[in-house]
C-alpha cells in the first residue's frame, strides 16, 4: 500500500496547475517601485478626485512606518516592494459598452477561465464583474441591475458616478491605518468592485467578480465594497486564479461590507490562486484584509470561503457585530498540498446585545505544507446574551505536514457564552478499506471522505461554485494520502 | 517612564553588586550561567503584552511596586517557620517548612527521608551530589522568549532540591510548605531541582501560605526530571493574599514509561501566573497537567501549558477551569505540539469558565500545533456561566438559589480537584474550595493577615 500512495502522490505533485496559462494582451503598465509619484500617477491614469489622491497618499505615509506583521505561523520570504509593478492595465480607449469592444483575446482568457461573460451570461444568471490585472473589464448585467436600482460597478467608475457613496463608506469598516497590507492596498489600489444594495431590494441573482492575475511581476491591490442597505438581501461570489510563473506575486486585498438594519450579506470566496510548483517556487502570496460591520440591527454577515490556491495564504475575513441581535457567520476550508502555507481565520467582534456568532473551519493539510486556523472570538462589556460557537477541525494527511488551531477567546461580560471546539486527525485506515472493500479505490475513497469532511462548509456555497469547489478539492489533493 | 526600564535599572543594580551579593555563598553551579542569562534577561526584558504568551497578562502593578528585599532570608528568620503547623487534619507526609522559597539551615547538608529520598537546599546538593546537579541543572529551563527565567537563572542563590535515586519510593507525599513572611516588601527568585531517577515514584505537595501581609513578588523556576518508567506527582496549593505575585515557571521533563502529573489549585493571590511545560521525550509516557482558580477582587490568575510531544506514542491531558467573579481577570493558555514523527500520539486540553459578575474578564487561548499525522488531538474551551436547567432543577428540590449555585459551582471546581491522588488533601481542598465559594476566609487559623 505504501508504494502506491506514493505513486498516486508522485502524480498529483506532477500535476500541471489547470489555470496556468498567460494571455498575451497589451497592458498598460508603469515602472516597478512605489513613491509618492507613483501613487499620484496612479491616481492621475485614474482620473481621480482630489479627496481619494489624499487618502491614498494619507495612507503611503502611514505605510511607510509600518512593518510587516510577523505573527503569523508563515514563513515569507522577504517582500521587496520596489521590485512590484503598482499598476498594470489592459490597454483600452475608453470604457466599453458592448462585448464586441472588449479585446477578443481578454474574451478568450476568460472563456479557458470558464467564467460566465458571453452567452453563458443568460444561462447562468450571474452577473460578473471581471477584474483582470486590476482593471475591471466588463460589467455584465448591469442593466438589469440598474432596473432595481442596485449599483454594481467597478470601483473607478463608482468613483466617477458614485462620489458620495464611495466617499462615505471608504475605509468605514478597514481604515487606511489598519495594518500593513491595508495600508499598502489604500495607498496603490487599482481597481476593485463596488456594489450597493438599496432598501428594502433582494438582490435577484448571484453577484460575482473573477479575479485573475495575468501581467508578470504584477501586484494586485483590488478593493471591494459592498454596501447592504437596510432590508436587503445580497449574494456575493469572487473567485480567483492566476497563470502560472515562477516568481512570486503579491496580492493584496480589502474587502469592505457594511449591513445596515436587518440586511443580509452572503459573500463566497473560491480562491485559486497558482500555489507554486511542488518545491515551493512561484505561487501567489494572498495578503487580504476582509471584513464587514453589521452595522443595523438584525443584520447578517455571511462569509464562505473555499481556500485551494495560493503558496502563502494570510486572510482573516472579520465580522464586527454592532448592531443587536446581529449575526456574524465564518464557514472556510482551507486545503494546502506541497510547499503551501496558510494562515486563516476569522475575528468575531460581539459589542451589540444577542449578537451571535457561528464559525466552521476546517483544514485539510498535506505534502510538505503548513496549515493554520487563527481566529478571535471577543465579547465587549455590553454585549449581553452574545453567544459564539466555534468549530475547527484539521484533517492531515501526510506525515510531513503541520495542522496548527491558534484560537483567542476574549469575553468581559458574564451573559456571554462561548464555546470553541478542535479536532485533529487523520482520515481513517478503517474507513478507508471500508471503501476499498467496496470496490472503490483508495483515491476515489478519499475524495469521498474529503469532501463529505468539507461537505458542512460547501455546502453554504451558491450551487455554481459548491460544485466548482468540489472539484477543487479532489484536484488539490488526489492522492496525497498517507 | 516606562515601569519596565526602572524596573530592569533596579535589578541591574543589584547584578552589578553580584561580587558581594548574589555570587556569594551561591552554588558554583548557579554562577556559571549567570553572565549568559543576565544578558539574555537585558534582551528580552519583563514581559509585555506583546510577548503572547504574557498577552492577557500586566505585569506592571507587581513589578513596578518598589521591593526593599532581594535575598535569601536570615537564620533568625526561621524561627516563626518552625513553629508552623498545617492544619489539614490526617494527612500522613513528610512536611517541609521553607521561607520564601528557601530552606532553613541550608547549610546543614540533606536529609534523607525513610525510602531513601534526599530533600534539602540546593546550595547542600551542590555539595553532596555534584555531578547530579551539574547533569540536570538549567537543562531543562530553555526559554528562549521569556525574559522571567533568564532573570531567575541569572539572580537565583538557593532553592529546593529533592532527589529520588533509582527504584526509590517515598513512602509517603512529601508536603512543602512554603511560608511567605517578611518585614519588609520582597522580590525573590527562588531556583529548584526536582529528580526522580529512572524507575523512582515521588509526590509531592507544595503550599504556598502567606502569612504576613507585606508586598511579595516571587518569580520561582521548578526543573523536574522524571527518568525512564518513573513517576512524579507533584499538587501546588496557592493560597496568599491581595498584595502577593507569583509568578512560576515549572520544566517538566519525562524520559520513555514515565508518567506525571501536575495539579495546580489557585485559591487566592493577586497575581499568580503558573507556567508549566511538559516535554515528553522519550517513548510511552504519559502527562497530566490539571488546574484550578478561584479569583475575585482584582486579582489576576493566569495559566500558561504547553505540552510537547517530541517522541511516538505518547498521552497528554490538561484540564483547566476557572471561576471568575468581581473584577477579577483570568487567563489560559495552552498549546500541545506535535513534533514531526512523534505518531501515534493522544492529546487533550479542555478549559473551561464560570464568569459571574459583569466585570470579571477572562481570555482564553487553547491552541494546537501539530506536524505528525497519526494523532488523535483535540481541544475545547467554553466561557460562560451556570446552567439555567440546573440550577432550576435544584430549586424546583426547594434548594434556595445561594446553594444552588454554590453546589453547582462545586461540582464545576471538583471536575480538577478530583484528580488530587492524596486523599486527605483531596477533602481539604474540596472544603476550602467550598469556603472559597462561600466568601469566607479560605486561610488556616494561623494566617495573620486579615486582608478581608
Amino acid at each position: 500500500m505504501e508504494n502506491n500512495q506514493d505513486k498516486l502522490l508522485g502524480e498529483v505533485t506532477s500535476g500541471e496547475y489547470k489555470y496556468g496559462f498567460v494571455t498575451d494582451i497589451e497592458t498598460d503598465v508603469i515602472p516597478k517601485g512605489l513613491s509618492e509619484d507613483v501613487v499620484r500617477l496612479i491616481s492621475a491614469k485614474k482620473e481621480e478626485p482630489e479627496w481619494l489622491l489624499e487618502f491614498r497618499l494619507k495612507a503611503f505615509r502611514r505605510w511607510q512606518t509600518m512593518k510587516m506583521p510577523e505573527w503569523a505561523h508563515l514563513n515569507i520570504p522577504e517582500i521587496d516592494y520596489q521590485d512590484i509593478i503598482y499598476y498594470a492595465a489592459p490597454k483600452q480607449k475608453k470604457g466599453p459598452d458592448s462585448l464586441s469592444d472588449v479585446d477578443p483575446e481578454l474574451l478568450k482568457t476568460f472563456d479557458k477561465l470558464g467564467i460566465p461573460l458571453e452567452e453563458q451570461k443568460r444561462l447562468t444568471g450571474v452577473a460578473v464583474d471581471a477584474v483582470m490585472d486590476s482593471v475591471s473589464v466588463k460589467t455584465t448585467f448591469r442593466e438589469t441591475l440598474a432596473e432595481m436600482g442596485i449599483i454594481f460597478c467597478s470601483f473607478s467608475e463608482a468613483v466617477k458616478e458614485h462620489p458620495t457613496l464611495v466617499q462615505k463608506y471608504l475605509a468605514s469598516v478597514v481604515p487606511y491605518s489598519d495594518n500593513f497590507f491595508a495600508a499598502l492596498n489604500s495607498a496603490v489600489f487599482s481597481d476593485g468592485s463596488f456594489c450597493y444594495i438599496p432598501k428594502g431590494v433582494r438582490c435577484p441573482m448571484e453577484l460575482s467578480t473573477y479575479f485573475r492575475i495575468n501581467a508578470s511581476n504584477t501586484g494586485q491591490f483590488e478593493r471591494t465594497l459592498l454596501i447592504a442597505d437596510e432590508e436587503s438581501y445580497v449574494s456575493y461570489l469572487e473567485g480567483c486564479t492566476a497563470p502560472m510563473r515562477d516568481e512570486n506575486q503579491l496580492h493584496a486585498a480589502v474587502v469592505e461590507i457594511v449591513a445596515e438594519r436587518g440586511a443580509e450579506v452572503k459573500y463566497s470566496t473560491v480562491q485559486n490562486w497558482y500555489p507554486g510548483d511542488k518545491e515551493g517556487k512561484g505561487g501567489i502570496f494572498n495578503f487580504v484584509t476582509k471584513r464587514g460591520i453589521c452595522k443595523g440591527d438584525d443584520s447578517r454577515i455571511s462569509w464562505t470561503q473555499v481556500e485551494t490556491g495560493s503558496a502563502i495564504t494570510w486572510k482573516y475575513p472579520s465580522c464586527i457585530l454592532r448592531g443587536n441581535n446581529s449575526v456574524g457567520e465564518f464557514y472556510s476550508v482551507a486545503v494546502t498540498n506541497n510547499r503551501q502555507q496558510a494562515d486563516t481565520g476569522t475575528k468575531m467582534i460581539h459589542i451589540g446585545s444577542n449578537t451571535k456568532s457561528t464559525i466552521v473551519s476546517k483544514g485539510i493539510s498535506a505534502g510538505f505544507s503548513q496549515n493554520s486556523y487563527r481566529g478571535l472570538v471577543k465579547v465587549l462589556g455590553k454585549a449581553e446574551g452574545a453567544r459564539n460557537f466555534s468549530q475547527c477541525d484539521s484533517l492531515l494527511l501526510g506525515d510531513r505536514c503541520g495542522a496548527h488551531t491558534f484560537p483567542y477567546i476574549e469575553v468581559d461580560n458574564p451573559s456571554a457564552i462561548v464555546e470553541h471546539e478542535a479536532t485533529t486527525s487523520r482520515i481513517g485506515e478503517d474507513q478507508i478499506f471500508y471503501c476499498n472493500q467496496r470496490g472503490i479505490s483508495t483515491e476515489d475513497a478519499i475524495g469521498l471522505i474529503v469532501n463529505g469532511y468539507a461537505r458542512e462548509v460547501i455546502n453554504k456555497l451558491p450551487m455554481e461554485f459548491a460544485v466548482e469547489a468540489q472539484k477543487l478539492l479532489q484536484i488539490s489533493l488526489e492522492g496525497s494520502v498517507g | 517612564m516606562d515601569y519596565r526600564q526602572e524596573v530592569t535599572g533596579r535589578l541591574t543594580e543589584l547584578w552589578e553588586g553580584r561580587e558581594t551579593g548574589i555570587l556569594k555563598g551561591s552554588p558554583e553551579i548557579f554562577n556559571r550561567y549567570r553572565t549568559d542569562a543576565f544578558s539574555q534577561f537585558l534582551r528580552l526584558g519583563i514581559p509585555d503584552r506583546k510577548n503572547e504568551a504574557y498577552r492577557y497578562t500586566n505585569l506592571e502593578k507587581s513589578f513596578s511596586h518598589k521591593y526593599e528585599k532581594y535575598f535569601s532570608p536570615k537564620p533568625d528568620d526561621f524561627r516563626e517557620a518552625e513553629r508552623f503547623h498545617c492544619e489539614v487534619e490526617d494527612l500522613d507526609v513528610w512536611n517541609m517548612v521553607l521561607l520564601n522559597g528557601f530552606f532553613p539551615r541550608g547549610e546543614e547538608g540533606l536529609a534523607m527521608l525513610p525510602g531513601g529520598i534526599w530533600v534539602g537546599s540546593m546550595r547542600a546538593a551542590a555539595k553532596q551530589f555534584p555531578s547530579l546537579v551539574e547533569k540536570h541543572y538549567n537543562k531543562y529551563a530553555k526559554n528562549e522568549k521569556d525574559g522571567l527565567v533568564s532573570l531567575n537563572t541569572a539572580l537565583a542563590t538557593d532553592g529546593l532540591f529533592i532527589y529520588a535515586p533509582g527504584n526509590t519510593v517515598n513512602s509517603k507525599p512529601i508536603q512543602i510548605v512554603n511560608l511567605l513572611q517578611s518585614e519588609q516588601d520582597f522580590f525573590s527568585q527562588d531556583r529548584n531541582l526536582l529528580i526522580a531517577d529512572d524507575g523512582a515514584r515521588m509526590s509531592l505537595l507544595v503550599c504556598d501560605h502567606a502569612i504576613s501581609p507585606q508586598h511579595y513578588l516571587t518569580n520561582t523556576v521548578t526543573e523536574i526530571f522524571v527518568g525512564r518508567d518513573a513517576s512524579f506527582e507533584i499538587i501546588r496549593v496557592q493560597n496568599q493574599h491581595n498584595y502577593s505575585g507569583k509568578i512560576t515557571h515549572t520544566f517538566i521533563h519525562q524520559e520513555r514509561d514515565s508518567y506525571a502529573t501536575s495539579n495546580n489549585i489557585t485559591l487566592h493571590g493577586g497575581l499568580v501566573r503558573n507556567a508549566t511545560w511538559h516535554k515528553l521525550n522519550g517513548e510511552n509516557a504519559e502527562t497530566h497537567s490539571y488546574g484550578l482558580f478561584l479569583a475575585d477582587r482584582q486579582q489576576h490568575i493566569a495559566n500558561f501549558v504547553k505540552v510537547d510531544h517530541v517522541a511516538p506514542n505518547c498521552n497528554s491531558t490538561q484540564l483547566f477551569k476557572g471561576i471568575l467573579d468581581e473584577n477579577a481577570t483570568g487567563a489560559f493558555n495552552g498549546r500541545i505540539m506535535v513534533h514531526k514523527d512523534a505518531q501515534n500520539t493522544n492529546a487533550y486540553q479542555s478549559n473551561n469558565n464560570i464568569i459571574l459578575s459583569d466585570t470579571a474578564r477572562m481570555d482564553t487561548k487553547p491552541q494546537l500545533e501539530i506536524y505528525a499525522d497519526d494523532v488523535k488531538c483535540s481541544h475545547g474551551a467554553t466561557v460562560g456561566q451556570l446552567d439555567e436547567n440546573a440550577l432550576f432543577y435544584l430549586r424546583s428540590r426547594g434548594i434556595d438559589a445561594r446553594e444552588a449555585k454554590l453546589m453547582l459551582m462545586f461540582g464545576f471546581a471538583h471536575d480538577v480537584v478530583k484528580n488530587i491522588p492524596i486523599e486527605a488533601l483531596r477533602d481539604r481542598i474540596d472544603h476550602l474550595v467550598v469556603q472559597r465559594l462561600r466568601g469566607e476566609l479560605s486561610y488556616c487559623a494561623s494566617c495573620a493577615i486579615q486582608c478581608n
